[in-house]
């Protein structure tokens, strides 16, 4: 590699940090990047397909029926065969995507309001409280995920709801880095003093002056929140502590699915894909994202 | 360099660039800068490559070490001829990659801006100066250690085998930049290229390193190549001078001419914009600068590149064609459409 | 160095406080706190309940309790499983080497391999391989660990018959390659998350690297390219990937508690999900604890290996 002296020629900068100042260019950056619109793309017929497949589809998720068990895909009327129930097993991905899309989104939601209340006030308050408060980060984060998770699953009762609240309550922290970081560089800007001088309240330059300098990157890292999120659920579902069934998600398809390998691998092998396929979607949207609102983050 | 120690008067001609062109493919379209160079520097000279940032001094420079990024982004053109032991000359851009590295640090070596970063923070000092001997000169480690010891003696700097095994961050900037030179001066190279050596260190660090400089000059004989924007610098260093705009040269002299009469637009600016003690008092204590920006290299102006930030600029004149190098007498060469007119004028 | 050593063990230790206190408000989120084991047992009285937290000292203030609660654990009291009645930190040691050999190896395997990837990619920025190697790591780090150990099962083990399904070693048979032979799949699953971390960190510590003013001072006195890549590049790129590897340490943990359920590998992992299985709770916090321990002293140690490596901290 040699070096690159063309900076030395007058590049030109490329100084763009808000949404507002160069929306086409952030855009025209965003449609170049080939992945971010595929994963776009997949997200919008994965949430079509599971809010509106399983009113098309001609069977229940829970329908039992034991003399159709284990067909394989596409050998008959059920296109992505039957479960060791005779369940449909395309009904069952559907529906399970319901939960498993509702989780992602609702514990993006959660974290991303909590992450960015404790990122705002460690940023903007800064010396004691904002040490405190990012220490408290710092010891969240020392505790391995799925350990965390694990043991706060097994000490509620699982459902939609408390599933959504425990992975939100472990995936707030990198909103919360992401958001301290910038306040607290966006605070001593020019517009923030200037603010500050007028005799605005404090919750005033929070909110309306700083926090949507912080737009982008929030948004970029909300993205990722829900494919980690999504992630998570189906690990806990998987190894049990997540959603029950008989109610499907992604996850505990996968838990029953793992006696069978040898005789219906394609049991495990569906859920697994829609987990990832998903995933991926959303991981390519965040990177196309941070790409076209942020071009200085590169990793 | 520690046998030839006899004064070097400046002699033959070491180096010889001939129409050096430079193209970088960017998103936006190439850019070619520098754009038909040309220039020699002789044994024992030390030639001032001047111009503001952009002008295509250092990309040059680069492309002489052959240091550019590989094609398809950058393309080189030209001839860089160096001349060789025997006699002969070898065009430096014809020669393959392991060619070009047997020459880089050995027959021509280069110094750079920024001591600071210049050097790897993870490897002591004398291990990156005999890094420097070890791929030229076929001697062990402990000789490539002794002579590393030896250079550091040369270039002035104080206990000396205690800092060879000093890391770069426990010296000075001034210190960096003589273990820089030193790393530049292990096998005695003919031509020691040095881009903006001193700007990042104090006036009166500069003043040492310049210092050092002339005098390993004066007991080696290399030609020097002095890339700087300081005009000061030139004055106490140069013998001769080149200044480069948008990508060619505008003028070239000696140092002395070129000083006392400027006959480029451009250059006559430059002086103009330095300050001048002996002057202040004199009646013209404002600084002149000149207004304008340099061009952006996607879309250079017609003709001459200066005209739009000329005060002689005659519509019809300077903006239809490029003018051409011309020789105003005494090697003095310029590149202006009515360097005439304005000569008659000032006289 | 000694002013960055102390300064960095203090932080450590306000950590590791704030550490205790979570693992401590984690303990009374259980139904029944710490006394859930009686309160889900059946005929088990309210009033045998409050007798017990009289004996247990629950009715004592928070504070007073976390100070016992910790003063406990920093003594490596840690308490008694449930199920055998063994000391939590001596089932924890049992455990511990299984899952130590998963991560090193898979960590292994990340350095070589990532590194290789990164720095192949940096130096060749924008090529093919390089687009490949950056959609791969997405792509990997998208997958459910435990899927792709499923998949690995059912390719390797269930299909073709190269590898075994599980277990660390065959029954009958304890010979270092049958262990080998057993820790070839957990290791590259969790290796498939290592790797593509690894992998994306090293690229983009390369790519600083070789844009730094050194590398073309190594090139201008005439240095091989083969040399400044491994000297001056590598070199120096995989220095900040010390402190990398050590803020890792929980997702590699997570990691390898999903593949060790899924390749039944004797570890800590699965320790932790049989003890919930069993509501055996003072393991669960114990194991908890423990990780969270694990993951600040790694990259304490981290932290004082780079300061040794890099002269710029080494020598101050």
């Amino acid at each position: 590699m040699p070096v690159d002296r063309i900076d030395e020629l007058g590049g030109r900068p490329e100084p763009e940090q808000t949404l507002h100042v160069n929306r086409n260019r952030a855009l025209r950056r965003f449609l170049r990047h080939r992945l971010a619109i595929l994963g776009t793309v997949t997200i919008a017929v994965l949430v079509i397909a599971c809010a509106i497949g399983p009113y098309i589809t001609p069977f229940d998720h829970l329908f039992i029926d034991i003399r159709s068990r284990f067909q394989p895909p596409v050998s008959g009327a059920h296109v992505f065969g039957t479960d060791e129930m005779g369940r449909d097993l395309l009904s069952r991905l559907m529906m399970a995507g319901r939960v498993s899309l509702t989780i992602g989104f609702a514990a993006m939601m959660l974290s991303t309001i909590f992450g960015t209340l404790v990122g705002a006030v460690a940023g903007y308050y800064g010396r004691k409280t904002g040490a405190v408060l990012m220490r408290f980060v710092d010891a969240v984060l020392c505790f391995p995920n799925i350990f965390l998770l694990l043991t706060l699953a097994a000490f509620i009762q699982p459902s939609l709801m408390t599933i959504t609240i425990i992975i939100a309550a472990t995936s707030w922290m990198e909103v919360a880095r992401v958001v301290e970081g910038q306040l607290r560089s966006l605070r001593e800007r020019d517009f923030a003093v200037a603010a500050e001088m007028i005799g605005a309240p404090n919750s005033h330059i929070m909110f309306k002056e700083l926090l949507p300098n912080a737009v982008a990157p929030i948004v970029v890292a909300a993205t990722l929140t829900v494919a980690r999120a999504i992630l998570m659920e189906s690990y806990i579902s998987f190894l049990g502590y997540g959603i029950q069934p008989p109610e499907p998600s992604w996850g505990n398809m996968l838990n029953n699915a793992q006696q069978y390998l040898n005789s219906a691998p394609w049991l495990a092998i569906f859920p697994g894909l829609m987990i990832t396929l998903a995933v991926t979607s959303f991981n390519f949207l965040g990177d196309g994202l941070r790409d076209a609102l942020d071009p200085r983050l590169e990793v | 360099m520690a046998g030839s120690a006899q004064p070097a008067a400046i002699g033959e001609t070491v180096l010889k660039v001939a129409d050096l062109c430079v193209t970088f493919r960017t998103p936006a379209g190439p850019i070619e800068v520098p754009r038909g160079v040309s220039f020699t520097v002789r044994r024992g000279e030390t030639l001032a490559l001047v111009g503001e940032s952009g002008s295509g001094k250092s990309v040059t420079s680069l492309a002489v070490m052959r240091l550019t990024p590989k094609p398809p982004r950058c393309h080189v053109r030209g001839q860089v001829l160096l001349r060789d032991d025997a006699g002969g000359t070898r065009d430096l851009l014809s020669l393959s990659d392991e060619q070009m590295r047997r020459v880089r640090g050995n027959d021509i070596s280069m110094i750079f801006q920024e001591p600071m970063t210049s050097l790897n923070p993870v490897h002591t000092v004398g291990a990156q100066i005999a890094e420097a001997i070890h791929f030229h000169r076929n001697v062990g480690p402990r000789a490539a250690r002794e002579r590393a010891l030896a250079l550091l003696e040369l270039v002035g700097i104080s206990e000396p085998r205690k800092r060879l095994d000093s890391y770069p961050h426990h010296l000075s900037g001034g210190m960096r930049q003589r273990v820089m030179i030193a790393m530049a001066l292990a096998c005695d190279p003919k031509v020691l290229i040095a881009d903006e050596p001193t700007t990042a260190l104090d006036v009166t660090v500069q003043a040492q390193i310049l210092a050092l400089l002339k005098e390993l000059q004066q007991r080696t004989g290399m030609g020097i190549i002095f890339i700087t924007h300081n005009l000061g610098v030139v004055a106490e260093i140069a013998d001769r001078v080149m200044v480069m705009y948008a990508g060619r040269i505008v003028e070239q002299a000696d140092v002395g001419p070129l000083f006392a009469r400027p006959m480029m637009p451009y250059t006559a600016g430059l002086l103009r914009s330095v300050p001048r003690v002996d002057l202040a008092g004199a009646g013209r204590p404002v600084l002149e600068t000149i207004g304008g920006n340099v061009p952006d290299p996607l879309r250079m102006p017609p003709g001459c590149a200066f005209h739009p930030r000329c005060r002689h600029h005659r519509p019809g004149r300077c903006d239809t064609a490029v003018p051409a190098l011309e020789d105003a007498g005494g090697d003095h060469l310029l590149r202006c459409a009515r360097w005439r007119e304005i000569a008659e004028a000032a006289s | 160095m000694t002013r960055f050593l102390l300064s960095r063990l203090w932080q450590s230790l306000v950590l590791l406080l704030l550490v205790s206190m979570i693992g401590f408000a984690v303990l009374h989120l259980a139904p029944g706190g710490p006394l859930s084991q009686f309160a889900l047992s059946p005929g088990v009285t309210q009033e045998q309940i409050e007798r017990i937290k009289e004996q247990m000292g629950l009715n004592r203030p928070l504070p007073v309790q976390y100070l016992d609660w910790a003063g406990h654990l920093v003594i490596g009291d840690w308490g008694k499983s449930f199920r055998d009645g063994q000391p939590v930190l001596v089932v924890i040691g049992q455990h511990l080497s299984a899952t130590l050999q998963l991560m090193v190896s898979s960590t292994l395997l990340a350095v070589a391999l990532g590194t290789w990837v990164g720095v192949l990619g940096a130096i060749r920025r924008y090529s093919l391989f390089d687009y490949l190697a950056t959609v791969g790591a997405m792509v990997a780090l998208s997958i459910p660990t435990f899927w792709f150990g499923l998949v690995t099962i059912y390719i390797f083990s269930v299909e073709l018959a190269w590898l075994p399904a599980g277990n660390m070693y065959t029954i009958g048979d304890g010979s270092l390659l049958d262990y080998l032979h057993h820790l070839i799949a957990p290791c590259l699953v969790l290796g498939l998350v290592t790797v593509a971390i690894w992998s994306r960190y090293m690229r983009s510590s390369m790519l600083d690297v070789i844009h730094q003013d050194y590398i073309r001072t190594a090139r201008a006195k005439g240095v091989p390219e083969r040399v400044i890549l491994w000297r001056h590049a590598i070199r120096n790129a995989l220095l900040p990937m010390i402190t990398i590897a050590g803020l890792q340490l929980p997702t590699l943990l997570s990691g390898a508690l999903v593949t060790e359920t899924v390749f039944t590998w004797p570890g800590m992992g699965r320790l932790f999900l049989d003890s919930l299985s069993y509501r055996d709770y003072p393991v669960v916090m114990g194991i908890l604890m423990f990780s969270a321990v694990l993951v600040l002293v790694g990259n304490l140690l981290a932290d004082i290996l780079y300061a040794v490596t890099d002269p710029r901290i080494r020598l101050d």
